[in-house]
């Protein structure tokens, strides 16, 4: 006879695919806040430069690009800076990818801790999402400061009204990077390949996005390929609102909400599932 | 009759042994099928029954099998069973880490692992950034750590280094602060694997303080897995016995006790096998076992010789001699038997293998469990082959008939009685 109960549970050998147990996880968001600010401070623990980590990647990366794709190749940028341009992208690129690499490793890198303790396993994907999210912003305040040196250099640019999409645009990247993520992660506990697949899968995956050239320079014959990519319209949604230039258009961003609706539910399914028995596996 | 604060139905648990997942999609899509439209996995072989002597049959082994129980508010139970039994697996799903195949638990209150130590302790970060992230991940809340979190430095003594990474911490001090998180985290049902139980006596001792404090004065419950039957009896009210997965039908605790130590320990402690053997070496132990009165065991009395039967491999002619290490339960020596050394006497051994009867003559011990050690060396010079602690054994009784009193080891009197013992009145010494 059980009886009334304060924090009741019950463990049954296979749950629905879809009870993610959304109040269990809320009551663990003190461990989320804290896995966010322990990923922050251990990231620049023992560095010189500290947080200033944070900008060096995106410079070297937008110094090398401006270097080889502006100078060497000649792409386009749609008259525009051309560092303002590929910061714009790598930016952007690099929160979803982030999102996605460090999620489709997480029951790798947590396989000790999830075979001592239990937890809402959910926590750790969220905590990757949110501790990118912060490198994210810390990245941006790079990005506006190049944006106020070269509008204060009369630079062509101009913010426009789509940067109100903004809020939107980063849910939909965190969404599909987790959901991506989640779909991986629970796949390579049984497949290693996957985890591969993904390390040389997602940098070649940023020349098939609107990172490195404008949608509008692209090769006719490849628009649709390069459109079919959800992260394209994301991508140029963002430099749209900030920049003033890109191809943007509602059905474009409703395509790739559509995807990340779909990939975000397939990755909770596949994770839940997984997440259950995967200490057996490993 | 208290409140039933955990209750297990027919919980069962399937591994899969050897390459693991079917290893083909086609399987694996067939299994998923059967999922789908609600069947049982048709790779699931019911009544399989977990025997590591025997190779399985399929490559799913049930590793528990119909397991029920419950369990009342602020008792104690004890987990009993050999090696392999399945304990480790039957906590691993009361603490979520894995899922059962089959039945429910059902249950109230906050579930803690108490010698669950550090999980999530990361060295860059500092102790009490580290107090904060084990707490949460062992499921307490933010304001919850932060009022006690005087409470844990001051029970884990770091008071001085609460702002340095943990990597530069002692092992002790990462051990201390780790075990007072986890001892001062506000969980209802705590459950304590013993095997787990990493550091020195002084810290076992204080573990198993802890768990006799918190069952006796804050009516928690607990759940203790062992193997020690001394430690289960001290603690526990009710214990459930486990072999090969299956649970014995009997939840009184001396009952389960006596059925436990009954078991045939060949293939367990009881009996030492060699499984790497040092082929390399001149001569080694391919395996042992303890018998008394002609009777393989390792559940003793004390009123009679204990031989230890060994099987050496010589792999050339040579003069040996062997030597015995008697352990208390905390493995420290208490007898040394080294004839080689003491008396001179060397065994000459041809090449080939040669069965060995050690003979002992142990003073009285305390009921409890030990362990032996197992040597061969060369008289005076080397060691050649050591196996320490591979054999264990129980003294199941040190009942005294004349007085009816018993020798036990909690007594704290020591695990030995003095033989040569005996006191006369003598004349007052003169006074200064």
């Amino acid at each position: 006879m059980m009886h009334e109960s304060d924090k009741y549970w019950e463990i049954k050998p296979n749950t629905s695919l879809l009870d993610i147990k959304l109040k269990e996880n809320y009551e663990y968001r003190d461990l989320l806040w804290l896995l966010v600010k322990r990923d922050f401070i251990s990231f620049y623990k023992q560095t010189i430069l500290g947080p200033i980590w944070f900008f060096i990647q995106p410079i070297f990366t937008v110094l090398i690009f401006s270097l080889i794709f502006g100078n060497v190749a000649g792409i386009s940028t749609d008259g525009l800076p051309k560092p303002l341009f590929y910061l714009a992208g790598v930016v952007t690129w690099n929160y979803f990818s982030d999102c996605f690499i460090k999620t489709s490793s997480v029951f790798r890198d947590n396989a000790y801790i999830f075979g001592k303790v239990y937890f809402p396993r959910l926590i750790m994907p969220l905590s990757v999402v949110f501790s990118n999210l912060v490198k994210f912003g810390v990245q941006l305040l790079l990005l506006f400061a190049m944006m106020l040196f070269y509008g204060l250099k009369g630079g062509h640019f101009q913010i426009t009204w789509y940067v109100l999409l903004f809020p939107v645009l980063v849910l939909l990247m965190a969404c599909l990077g987790l959901g991506l993520g989640m779909v991986v992660s629970a796949m390579t506990t049984k497949y290693r390949d996957l985890a591969f697949l993904v390390t040389f899968g997602v940098p070649l995956l940023m020349y098939a996005t609107t990172v490195v050239f404008p949608l509008s320079a692209a090769p006719e014959r490849f628009h649709n390929l390069i459109k079919f990519n959800p992260m394209t319209p994301i991508i140029e949604t963002f430099r749209m609102g900030f920049l003033g230039t890109g191809t943007f258009s509602w059905s474009m961003l409703g395509y790739t909400t559509f995807i990340t609706v779909v990939i975000l539910f397939l990755g909770v399914m596949t994770f839940n599932k997984v997440q259950k028995s995967f200490v057996d596996t490993v | 009759m208290g409140k039933i604060v955990i209750k297990a139905e027919n919980i069962s648990k399937a591994y899969e042994l050897g390459e693991f997942s079917t290893g083909t999609i086609s399987r694996d899509l067939e299994r998923w099928w059967a999922m789908m439209r609600g069947k049982e996995d048709p790779f699931l072989k019911i009544g399989e029954v977990n025997d590591r002597n025997k190779k399985a049959d399929s490559k799913l082994v049930w590793s528990l099998k119909d397991i029920n129980f419950e369990v009342e508010e602020g008792s104690a139970l004890g987990i009993i069973g050999r090696n392999g039994a399945g304990k480790s697996t039957l906590l691993k799903l009361l603490s979520r880490i894995t899922s059962p195949t089959t039945g429910t638990i059902k249950g109230r209150g906050r579930i803690a692992s108490l010698l669950e130590v550090g999980t999530g302790f990361h060295p860059e970060l500092t102790g009490r950034e580290n107090i904060f992230i084990n707490g949460a991940i062992l499921g307490m809340r933010k304001a919850e750590i932060k009022k006690r979190f005087d409470e844990i430095v001051d029970f884990a003594g770091v008071e001085r280094y609460i702002d340095t990474p943990v990597k530069r911490y002692s092992s002790g001090m990462y051990v201390r602060l780790a075990f007072a998180v986890a001892a001062h985290l506000e969980a209802e049902i705590l459950i304590v694997d013993e095997v787990l139980a990493v550091g020195d006596a002084e810290f076992q001792r204080k573990c198993m303080g802890k768990m006799g404090q918190v069952t006796k004065d804050n009516g928690r419950t607990v759940l203790f897995v062992s193997h020690n039957v001394e430690s289960v009896k001290s603690l526990c009210d009710t214990a459930i016995l486990l072999h090969n997965g299956r649970m014995h039908e009997n939840t009184n605790l001396a009952d389960a006790i006596k059925i436990y130590l009954q078991q045939n320990p060949e293939n367990d402690r009881g009996h030492f096998v060699n499984q790497n053997p040092p082929v390399h070496l001149e001569v080694y132990f391919r395996q042992a076992y303890i018998k008394q009165k002609g009777v393989v065991t390792n559940a003793l009395f004390n009123d009679a010789p204990i031989d230890v039967h060994c099987q050496l491999q010589c792999n050339i002619p040579m003069k040996v001699s062997l030597e015995v290490i008697v352990r208390d339960h905390n493995g420290l020596p208490l007898l040394f038997g080294p004839i080689g050394l003491t008396q001179q006497r060397e065994h000459e051994l041809e090449a080939g293998v040669h069965q060995m009867v050690i003979r002992l003559n142990p003073p009285y011990l305390a009921k409890g469990s030990y362990f032996l050690d197992l040597i061969v060396a060369e008289t005076g010079k080397r060691i050649i082959d050591i196996h320490e602690s591979c054999l264990e054994f129980e003294i199941e009784s040190s009942f005294i008939a004349a007085s009816g009193w018993s020798f036990e080891h909690n007594r704290g009197a020591g695990a030995m009685l003095l033989n040569a013992f005996s006191y006369f009145e003598a004349e007052l010494p003169a006074v200064h």
